[in-house]
């Protein structure tokens, strides 16, 4: 691999120790990855947050990493934690998880990340120019960013995306690439695909079909993606609910970093985007996959909104259909603490906690310590949260829209 | 003398050790005792198996990232595999080998590999018996 003088001497320990250990991790994974250079990131994206993931090892690693001196070079944010850093006590965790929580954050906060623990960074300010080069970790968010920013990122892990921002660089293999964001398959849909539901179960199936591939999407109605005048992409907030939601699941039930909504998206509006020989996969009904995604169960004990974290616009939606209620289920609206406060400001979370539920920052339910508690059951509107329910938190599923989870949130039981 | 394997030496370094085979990948999130050293993912066929001191061969690795700081875990544990051969490595067995400064060497034919076999590695040379 070609190195700069200046990495060079950053490999061989000139900036110290943390410095060091990072260029070897960068330059390792570009040694396996064939790469034939380093670029500079823009920012990083950070996960491996939750202690339930995490451990005792991750901890004492990023923690001996910090003593040594490790300092991101780059802007970067933090994945979900997994607890709400205010009221963990609500949600019902214990003081042992919290106190072991708050030590993983005081690590990552040592070496200048930001502590903005959530999986939506690009909407709380580390919004990426169409472009520009990353290297993120969280899948939902690598896709996002790839997919709708346009920007560049592989899909990176928690430990070599806190390299590429300790060292500032990443090695130019995979999604850097041009000819490796062509689409190996044409997705072309013949099924109305209009709400946010749709596109999620749509994600969720092709993500099956695809593996770690790049699809192309041929028939979806969906206006173009613009440029705003800083550079990065602006769409309508239901619209991008509805993107966000099927790139997590495109990611999660398989695992897509890039994805093409053709006349769409921002690289393919002026060109195709299909590669040469793509395989070709038709999807003519959604029906199965919403089946697939549904236990058979009607009791609901908690609702789980925010999978990738709920932006403001899902957050009004909820507090609307709470308006004025009573729920018997427990609520949870995941977000990110920036994002709650906003909601704060215009009365929803206010509204949400009247009708019993929570507004719930920095925290995921997927890497929450949910055993911990006492709820066998789920509602959501995420199909990745739907199939990571019961792997992840023991936890049975179902998988409706958001009004549909609303009216199982004031019941109790899910209408089928 | 055994028969020899080439492969590519992600991590440099030298380890002597009995063969833990494995024809099918390996999680360390989850999969894998970070205290113990012991494969405790109920299905796997390693399963009970401890790879403290090992030469431990399998494909790649799969599921979360954070597998790497189980590695890492293992090794300030004193209970990781002397090495790791793979066929193709990818990020969370690179970087765990690498921060847990255990040799790793991939793109080997690991079919040639039994559990119990003698294993000795240099660099990007192994020499099986």
């Amino acid at each position: 691999m070609q190195l700069s003088d200046y990495e060079a001497a950053l490999l061989a320990g000139q900036e110290g120790p943390a410095v060091q250990r990072a260029m070897q991790i960068v330059t390792t994974l570009g040694r396996v990855y064939g790469a034939p250079d380093l670029i500079p990131v823009a920012s990083v994206q950070v996960a491996g947050v939750s202690y339930r993931n995490l451990g005792d090892a991750g901890l004492e690693f990023n923690q001996d990493w910090a003593a040594q001196g490790a300092r991101v070079q780059v802007p970067t944010t933090l994945n979900p934690s997994g607890m709400d850093h205010k009221q963990w006590r609500e949600q019902g965790f214990s003081e042992d998880f919290a106190a072991k929580q708050v030590a993983v954050v005081a690590a990552y906060t040592a070496m200048g990340i930001m502590p903005t623990c959530t999986c939506i960074p690009y909407e709380i300010g580390n919004r990426p120019r169409a472009g520009q080069s990353l290297a993120w970790s969280e899948s939902s968010a690598v896709v996002y960013a790839n997919s709708v920013l346009a920007a560049h990122t592989n899909r990176e892990g928690g430990p070599s995306a806190l390299a590429a921002a300790i060292c500032g660089r990443t090695a130019r293999y995979g999604l850097h690439l041009p000819q490796n964001r062509l689409a190996t398959h044409r997705i072309t849909v013949r099924c109305p695909v209009r709400t946010s539901h749709e596109f999620a179960a749509l994600g969720y199936l092709v993500g099956k079909q695809v593996g770690d591939g790049v699809p192309c999407f041929v028939g979806l109605e969906l206006p173009p993606i613009t440029l705003g005048v800083d550079g990065s992409a602006s769409l309508a907030s239901d619209h991008n609910d509805a993107l966000k939601l099927m790139g997590a699941a495109l990611a999660s039930s398989g695992a897509v970093a890039l994805y093409h909504v053709e006349g769409v998206t921002l690289e393919a509006q002026n060109e195709s985007m299909v590669g040469p020989a793509p395989h070709e996969i038709t999807v003519d009904s959604l029906a199965p996959t919403i089946a697939e995604l549904n236990h058979a169960i009607d009791q609901i004990d908690l609702v789980v909104i925010g999978c990738p974290h709920a932006s403001l616009a899902e957050i009004g939606a909820v507090a609307e259909e709470l308006r004025g209620k009573k729920c018997r289920a427990q609520v949870w609206v995941t977000t990110a603490r920036a994002v709650r406060d906003q909601a704060a400001e215009r009365g929803w979370v206010a509204e949400i906690e009247a009708a019993g539920g929570l507004v719930v920052a920095d925290g995921c339910v997927v890497v929450a310590p949910m055993r911990e508690l006492c709820y066998r059951t789920l509602a959501t509107n995420s199909p990745k949260m739907a199939a990571y329910a019961l792997p992840h938190a023991g936890l049975q599923a179902r998988f409706g829209d958001l009004s549909a989870c609303m009216r199982a949130a004031v019941t109790g039981c899910w209408e089928a | 003398m055994g028969t020899h394997l080439q492969g590519r030496a992600i991590v440099e370094g030298q380890a002597k050790g009995l063969a833990l085979v494995s024809r099918t990948p390996i999680s360390f999130l989850g999969g894998v005792d970070g205290e113990r050293g012991i494969i405790t993912e109920t299905d796997h066929p390693l399963y009970g198996e401890s790879v403290a001191g090992r030469i431990l061969v399998f494909p790649h690795g799969k599921g979360s990232t954070v597998g790497s700081y189980v590695i890492y875990r293992l090794a300030r544990a004193g209970l990781a595999p002397a090495a790791i051969i793979n066929v193709s490595t990818e990020p969370i067995v690179a970087v765990g080998a690498l921060i847990a400064d255990i040799p790793l060497v991939d793109q080997v034919d690991i079919s040639q590999i039994e559990t119990g076999m003698p294993v000795s590695l240099e660099g990007a040379d192994i020499t099986l018996g």
